[in-house]
């Protein structure tokens, strides 16, 4: 996972004995679990959208047309480029064991959350203003429904960042006991990923 | 016993096993009337056995919950409990409220009963599982409150644990959400729509915080395994259920007359209900597996790991196969229903009470563990119990499947009542299966009275990582 997360970033090749480290993934067993059974649920919800999108394909490309997906596609820069932040401070911890500099990092990505929910908040005003509520047809029951599900989370994301990035100045985490700091970014890279498939499916893909 | 005030548990225990057995005599009685319509008429008639039967095992389990919490909370606190006196008062009101509440049901018209308890100040009766006259929902959410004074003040002036705290916070759920059963809009949906506050955010949303808590409790302490490790699965536990199981209260608002909505909503996130029930039965097994000790009392371990598993198949996989809206559309208040009920009460409520109970009581007798002999006759008692209610759960399923495809699905779709006809010989099997379940609660009961040694504790390295093919 380490090594993975260093490919997406582009980075110096990690010290030998970090990429000849562990090979399970980093963080605990639970925020996998936790993980998965997320992903899980937004897997449901994707795959209830594509049913209910071939049972309707015309109402939900002629709704499509009214998304910001210019809107979206800033999102999108702003949650991978909050990854980065996250990984990057996993990185200053683990790698460097330069905590303060691990908490601007972290301080970064919670900034780029920030400003995914004010794009995401105009976009639903602008819907709303419209008109536009669960009960307009199946679209845009399921674009408010998901959409609306992963702004839940990715409040809870910033959430465990801002924990992650008191406790990161507190120096609580160093090489080797950054258990709870690579669990947090862990989950915060699940809620990115989960945008990564929902803009396409719902923004984009005809 | 840590704390002399955890005494105050036993009666509670002890009242709930014995509304237990009066609630699974009604089950009986209507049992045999699904198939013998006039047995006990007029009497008993039908809907007041369902009434009794239902009523009986809410309140048992409640009184389960409460002596659980008197038990735990000065445990986890590390202090004696605020006030004992209040809590056996409690618990005498409790009972004589709830058995005078049971014989006006028996002995009164249900009109005359509402006529008689103040319905005209406050229409609150009539509604399936909420029956309870305006005085004795007062009445519970008097000792409620006392109950929650009591256990909040324990656990402020104490120890503070993952395990109490989510405790309270399925308690004080509990309660708050009663408080849903004093409205009663005209407007029949939204009556439903509140209804389900009580009913649904109960059963899939603050009592799966308590069965977590009781679980966590108990493997903690039969295991030996870190508390630590056990808290953090806890967690995790508990937000899948609250994720999955608040906003699953929709698969109740198919065809109420809600918006359409949540038919998805509805259908998708109870779909996923069956994660956290999931993730418990890992949970019981590993930690079981991870012991570090062998307690003596393997009854409690068995009830423990049977709880992982039997809410799983009960609540998880029973519920989801009636949860998508689209088969609901057919399999709506049919008998699978009343399996799914069945097997989800039973492997998740009951049986996680019964685990507090075969943890604590011996140790509130005195003693570790129960004897040999008394842990093996409980045991017994566990698998009579646990396989008729399996056996129950599919002859019912079996009738419900007979019935949706009789009355709904066939393309010359015949009356209820006709269609109740054809698939009895079910209900006569449920019925003899249910004879089997009491052998086992009469067996339960008297394992409490069984004599002999106190059995001793096992090594640790005897055994280890059996337990789980040895027990389950």
């Amino acid at each position: 996972m380490r090594t993975t997360l260093s490919e997406l970033a582009p980075l110096p090749a990690p010290p030998a004995s970090v990429a000849a480290g562990p090979t399970h993934p980093p963080g605990d067993l639970a925020v996998w679990f936790f993980i998965l059974a997320e992903l899980l649920v937004f897997a449901v919800f994707f795959a209830a959208y594509a049913f209910a999108r071939a049972h309707d394909v015309a109402l939900f490309n002629a709704m499509q047309e009214q998304l910001d997906r210019p809107g979206g596609a800033l999102n999108t820069v702003l949650l991978i480029t909050a990854s980065w932040c996250v990984a990057r401070a996993v990185q200053a911890v683990c790698e460097q064991n330069h905590a303060a500099l691990g908490a601007r990092w972290l301080a970064g990505g919670i900034a780029c959350g920030g400003g995914f929910l004010i794009v995401k908040c105009i976009e639903y005003a602008d819907k709303f203003a419209a008109g536009i509520n669960l009960s307009t047809n199946t679209f845009w029951m399921f674009y408010l429904s998901l959409t609306f599900f992963h702004f839940m989370h990715v409040i809870l994301g910033m959430v465990i960042l801002a924990v992650l990035w008191a406790q990161t100045r507190r120096g609580i985490y160093t090489p080797g006991h950054a258990n709870g700091l690579e669990s947090g970014a862990a989950y915060w890279h699940m809620v990115d990923l989960v945008w990564i498939v929902l803009f396409p499916l719902v923004y984009v893909m005809r | 016993m840590q704390y002399k005030s955890q005494a105050v548990a036993k009666p509670y225990f002890i009242a709930a096993i014995g509304l237990f057995v009066g609630q699974i005599l009604f089950g009986l009685i209507m049992g045999l009337q699904y198939v013998i319509g006039d047995f006990l008429f007029p009497a008993i008639p039908f809907n007041i056995a369902r009434m009794v039967h239902t009523n009986l095992l809410i309140v048992w389990l409640l009184f389960g919950f409460m002596g659980a919490a008197y038990y735990m909370i000065p445990e986890e606190s590390e202090t004696e409990l605020h006030s004992p006196g209040l809590a056996l008062a409690l618990f005498w009101i409790f009972l004589i409220a709830g058995a005078l509440t049971i014989v006006g049901y028996l002995l009164l018209p249900y009109a005359r009963l509402a006529e008689l308890t103040g319905n005209d100040i406050l229409a609150t009766m009539g509604r399936e599982f909420l029956e309870q006259p305006l005085i004795t929902k007062v009445g519970i959410v008097i000792v409620a409150l006392g109950f929650l004074y009591n256990v909040s003040l324990t656990v402020l002036k104490g120890r503070k644990t993952s395990i109490s705290l989510i405790l309270m916070l399925g308690l004080w759920g509990l309660a708050v959400f009663f408080l849903f059963s004093f409205y009663n809009p005209e407007n029949l949906v939204k009556d439903k729509f509140y209804w389900w506050w009580v009913v649904h955010l109960w059963v899939e949303g603050v009592w799966e915080l308590i069965l977590g808590a009781l679980l966590a409790f108990v493997l903690i302490k039969v295991t030996g395994v870190d508390r630590e490790v056990i808290e953090k699965w806890l967690y995790v536990i508990i937000t899948l259920t609250l994720i999955t199981g608040i906003v699953g209260t929709g698969h109740h608002y198919f065809w109420i007359g809600t918006p359409g909505y949540w038919q998805w909503w509805g259908s998708i996130f109870s779909a996923l209900e069956p994660i956290p029930f999931f993730a418990m039965t890992i949970f019981a097994f590993n930690m079981v597996n991870r012991r570090r000790r062998d307690h003596p009392n393997r009854a409690a371990t068995l009830w423990a790991l049977g709880t992982g598993v039997m809410s799983f198949l009960g609540a998880g996989v029973w519920g989801f196969l009636h949860t998508l809206a689209p088969v609901n559309y057919y399999t709506h208040g049919t008998q699978i229903t009343a399996a799914h009920g069945h097997m989800a009460f039973y492997g998740a409520y009951v049986m996680v009470v019964l685990t507090i109970i075969s943890y604590a009581m011996p140790v509130l007798r005195g003693r570790a563990a129960n004897s040999n002999r008394a842990q093996v006759v409980e045991m017994w008692s566990f698998w009579l119990m646990t396989i008729s209610m399996v056996f129950i759960t599919l002859f019912l399923t079996a009738a419900g499947i007979l019935q949706v495809w009789l009355q709904r699905f066939s393309s010359t779709p015949q009356p209820f009542m006709v269609v109740q006809e054809q698939i009895s010989m079910f209900y006569w099997m449920r019925e003899v299966t249910g004879v089997i379940f009491l052998l086992g609660l009469a067996i339960y009961v008297a394992s409490f009275f069984m004599k002999g040694e106190a059995a001793a504790s096992v090594s640790t390295t005897s055994g280890r990582g059996e337990i789980g093919t040895q027990t389950a």
